[in-house]
C-alpha cells in the first residue's frame, strides 16, 4: 500500500467536504424522523463516510454506481442534488423519483446513480450489466457496485464476481465491511476472516484495506478505477469500516459490543480528517467552519424544499408501471 | 423464407432480423453462442458468428444473466436474455420481479428496462417436475412485466420482434415440445402487436380462451366438435399480460359461454383471472357457468402415462365442452 497513489491536499479537502456533508445529512435524518416531520425507514451510513468520498473524487458524473438501502453516503458522494434527495425521502413529487421510490430506491441517472436496491446483494448483478454496456460501447465509464459484508454471503455475489472476472468488465466491487449484517456480527456470519481474500477464487485482484483511512481508500480505489478504465477488468475492494448506529433508525444496537462501538465512535473518521487537514495546514479553522455552515444552510434549504413540496397526484399510481399509462 | 417453417427457425429469424436492424440489441444466456452450438435447441444458432461479441454465452448464473441484461438496458442496450428453462427463472426471481419489473416505477420513470427474457417449457418431453412448468401466472401477477406466449411460427416471429421493440420488460414463453412443429412462415419484418389476441377459429356456441401449445389442442377439439354441429370459437391470447380484454369480452358476449384452457395448474391460474373478469362484465349474459381447464395440481410427473394425463388435451377439452353444451352427450 506504500506504492498507492496519494491524494493531494486539494483532493483531501474535497473528500472531507463530502464526508462532512454525509455526517450532517445523517444528523438531520435522525432529527427529522425523530421529530415526526418525515416518516421513512432510515439506514444510517454514519461511520462509513470515507469510502464513497474517497472513491468518488476519481469518478466522473458519467460513471455509474449501484448502491443499497444503506447508501445515502454513496449517493451524496456521487453528487445527487440535496433538494431532490430530501424531497424523495419525504415522498414528494419533486423528489428524484417523484416520491415513488423512497429512501431505499433513490435513482438519479444525471449523477450516475442508476440503481439503489432494497435487496441485499442485488446491486452487483446489475452493476455488471452497466459495465458490460460500457465495454461494448467503449464509452470509458466504470461502474461501482456497493454492498455490505452481509451481501458477500448471498449467491448474487458469487455469480456476479465470476461473470465480471470472466468478461473482464470495468466494474469495481466495493464491499463496505461495517462489521454487522443486520444484527449479526461479521464473525458470526462469515467463515473467512477477509472477504477480500475471496477475490482469488474469481481470478481477480482483491484487497482488504482500512476503509476509514482516506489515503488508503483513495489509493486503492484509484488503482481499481484506472485498471477498469484501461480494460483490465474488475477488482474487489473490502473496505473495513464500522457502523456507528443500529441496523436502522429505531434500533439502538443493544447487540453491538459496547467497547468496540465506543472505540469506533471515538475514532470518528470525519473529525479525524478535519483535525488532520487543519494540522497539516490544508484547511484553516475558519475554512472548516465555513464548510460546515454552508452545508448546514444547504440542508436547511433542502429539507424546507422537501417539506413544502406537494405529494404526487394519485394518478401517479397508474404511471410508470409501463411506458404507457394504465387505464 | 420458405412457405413453411418451425418455431425454432422463426425465433432464430426474428433475432437475426432484429440484430441486423438495431446494433443495440444484444443476446446473452447459457450456451447461446455458436462455440456452444447456438443454444441447446439451436434458437440462437449463427448469431454469434454473424454479430460477434453482441452474443455471449454465460456461466450457469441466472441472477447474473438477468442482472447483466437489466444493467445493460439501463445504459441504453436492448438485451435478449435466454433463461434456458422456465423453472430456472425461479433462481432469478429477485432480478425479474424486484428489479426488472419495478425500476421504471420506483425511479419515477427516469430509467426503464427494455429487456426480453426468452424461456422454454412444457410437459411432454419426459423431463419431470423441474423442467416442465408453466409459471406465467406468477409473472402476470407482477406489475411492470409483460408476458407473451406464441402458439405457432408466425406468432413466434412477430411477437418476438414486438417484444424486442417494447420499452418494457417482456417474459417470452416458448413451448419446448412444439419447437419443431411446422407452420406458415412469417412475412419478413411483420410484427404482431403485444396485447392483441387472435381469433384462431370463429364459432358461436362457446369461446375457448387459451395460449401457447394449448391453442393447437383447442383447435383440434373444436374441429372434432364441429362434426356434431357444435360451433366453437378459439381465442389465442398471444399476450397473457396485458391480456386483450376487448377481444375476449366480445367473443364471450357473442357465444355466451367460456372455457379457459392452459397447461399451467388450474388453481390461481390465468384462466381464473379471465373467468373472474368475464363474470364481472357479462354475468347476466352468460348461458352457463364459466369453466376452467388446466394442468393437474402436482409437479409435472415423469412416468409417461402420468405425464400424458397432466395437461389438457384435445380429448379432455372436447369432453369438457360436451359436458357444458349438452350434458346428455357425455355418456
Amino acid at each position: 500500500m506504500s506504492n498507492y497513489p496519494k491524494p493531494d491536499a486539494a483532493t483531501l479537502v474535497k473528500i472531507y467536504e463530502k464526508m462532512e456533508l454525509i455526517r450532517q445529512n445523517d444528523e438531520r435524518a435522525h432529527k427529522v424522523v425523530k421529530a415526526g416531520r418525515i416518516i421513512m425507514p432510515y439506514y444510517s451510513p454514519r461511520g462509513q463516510e470515507v469510502i464513497p468520498s474517497a472513491i468518488s473524487v476519481s469518478l466522473t458524473a458519467q460513471d455509474y454506481i449501484c448502491t443499497i438501502y444503506r447508501g445515502t453516503h454513496d449517493m451524496l458522494a456521487k453528487g445527487v442534488p440535496l433538494k431532490l434527495l430530501w424531497a424523495e425521502l419525504a415522498g414528494r413529487v419533486t423528489g428524484t423519483c417523484k416520491g415513488k421510490g423512497g429512501p431505499m430506491h433513490i435513482t438519479h441517472p444525471e449523477t450516475g446513480v442508476m440503481v439503489t436496491t432494497g435487496v441485499v446483494g442485488s446491486s452487483m448483478p446489475i452493476a455488471n450489466g452497466l459495465a458490460w454496456a460500457s465495454q461494448l460501447s467503449g464509452d470509458g465509464r466504470v461502474t461501482i457496485a456497493n454492498f455490505g459484508d452481509g451481501a458477500a454471503n448471498i449467491g448474487a455475489f458469487h455469480e456476479s464476481l465470476n461473470m465480471a472476472a470472466l468478461w473482464k468488465l470495468p466494474v469495481i466491487f466495493v464491499c463496505q465491511n461495517n462489521r454487522y449484517a443486520e444484527h449479526t456480527t461479521f464473525a458470526n456470519s462469515t467463515a473467512v476472516e477477509r472477504i477480500g481474500d475471496r477475490a482469488a477464487s474469481y481470478g481477480m485482484p482483491g484487497i482488504t484495506i482500512d476503509g476509514n483511512d482516506p489515503d488508503v481508500m483513495y489509493g486503492a480505489a484509484k488503482i481499481a478505477i484506472d485498471r477498469a478504465r484501461a480494460g483490465e477488468g474488475p477488482t474487489l475492494i473490502e473496505a473495513m469500516t464500522y457502523r456507528f448506529n443500529g441496523h436502522l433508525l429505531g434500533d439502538d444496537g443493544h447487540y453491538m459490543d459496547k467497547e468496540e462501538r465506543q472505540r469506533a465512535i471515538a475514532a470518528d473518521p470525519v473529525a479525524r480528517l478535519r483535525k488532520r487537514l487543519i494540522d497539516e495546514g490544508a484547511l484553516s479553522e475558519a475554512d472548516a467552519v465555513r464548510i460546515e455552515t454552508d452545508i448546514s444552510a444547504q440542508l436547511d434549504e433542502a429539507i424546507e424544499f422537501a417539506l413544502q413540496s406537494e405529494y404526487p397526484a394519485l394518478d401517479e399510481i397508474r404511471r410508470d408501471v409501463f411506458a404507457h399509462e394504465l387505464a | 423464407m420458405t412457405s413453411k417453417t418451425t418455431i425454432v427457425q422463426a425465433l432464430n429469424q426474428a433475432l437475426d432480423d432484429a440484430m441486423a436492424a438495431d446494433p443495440s440489441i444484444i443476446v446473452l444466456g447459457e450456451d447461446v453462442a455458436d462455440r456452444e452450438e447456438g443454444g441447446v435447441m439451436g434458437v440462437t444458432k449463427g448469431l454469434s458468428t454473424k454479430y460477434g461479441d453482441r452474443v455471449r454465452s454465460t456461466p450457469i448464473s441466472e441472477q447474473a444473466i438477468v442482472g447483466a441484461a437489466i444493467g445493460a438496458s439501463l445504459a441504453g442496450y436492448k438485451p435478449v436474455a435466454e433463461i434456458m428453462l422456465m423453472n430456472f427463472t425461479t433462481v432469478a426471481m429477485d432480478m425479474i420481479v424486484n428489479h426488472a419489473a419495478k425500476l421504471r416505477f420506483m425511479s419515477g420513470g427516469q430509467t426503464h428496462v427494455p429487456i426480453v427474457i426468452r424461456t422454454m417449457t412444457g410437459a411432454g418431453f419426459s423431463v419431470g417436475g423441474q423442467h416442465s412448468d408453466y409459471l406465467e401466472a406468477w409473472f402476470a401477477h407482477t406489475a411492470g412485466i409483460k408476458v407473451v406466449a406464441p402458439a405457432d411460427p408466425a406468432e413466434a416471429y412477430g411477437l418476438l420482434l414486438s417484444s424486442i421493440d417494447d420499452p418494457d420488460p417482456v417474459l417470452f414463453i416458448e413451448n419446448m415440445p412444439s419447437y419443431w412443429t411446422q407452420g406458415a412462415a412469417p412475412e419478413q419484418g411483420k410484427r404482431i402487436p403485444l396485447g392483441q389476441a387472435r381469433i384462431a377459429r370463429e364459432g358461436s356456441d362457446l369461446t375457448i380462451v387459451t395460449y401457447s401449445r394449448m391453442v393447437g389442442e383447442a383447435l383440434a377439439a373444436a374441429e372434432a366438435l364441429s362434426k356434431d354441429g357444435l360451433s366453437i370459437e378459439v381465442v389465442d391470447l398471444r399476450t397473457i399480460a396485458p391480456w386483450d380484454r376487448d377481444t375476449v369480452l366480445q367473443s364471450v358476449a357473442k357465444t355466451g359461454r367460456l372455457l379457459t384452457v392452459h397447461e399451467a395448474t388450474k388453481p390461481f391460474g390465468v384462466g381464473s383471472e379471465i373467468a373472474a373478469e368475464v363474470n364481472e362484465e357479462l354475468f347476466g349474459r352468460l348461458k352457463s357457468p364459466i369453466r376452467r381447464l388446466g394442468g393437474a395440481f402436482c409437479a409435472v410427473p415423469f412416468s409417461k402415462p402420468l405425464e400424458d394425463a397432466f395437461a389438457p388435451t384435445a380429448r379432455t377439452i372436447e369432453a369438457e365442452i360436451r359436458s357444458i353444451l349438452s350434458p346428455e352427450l357425455t355418456h
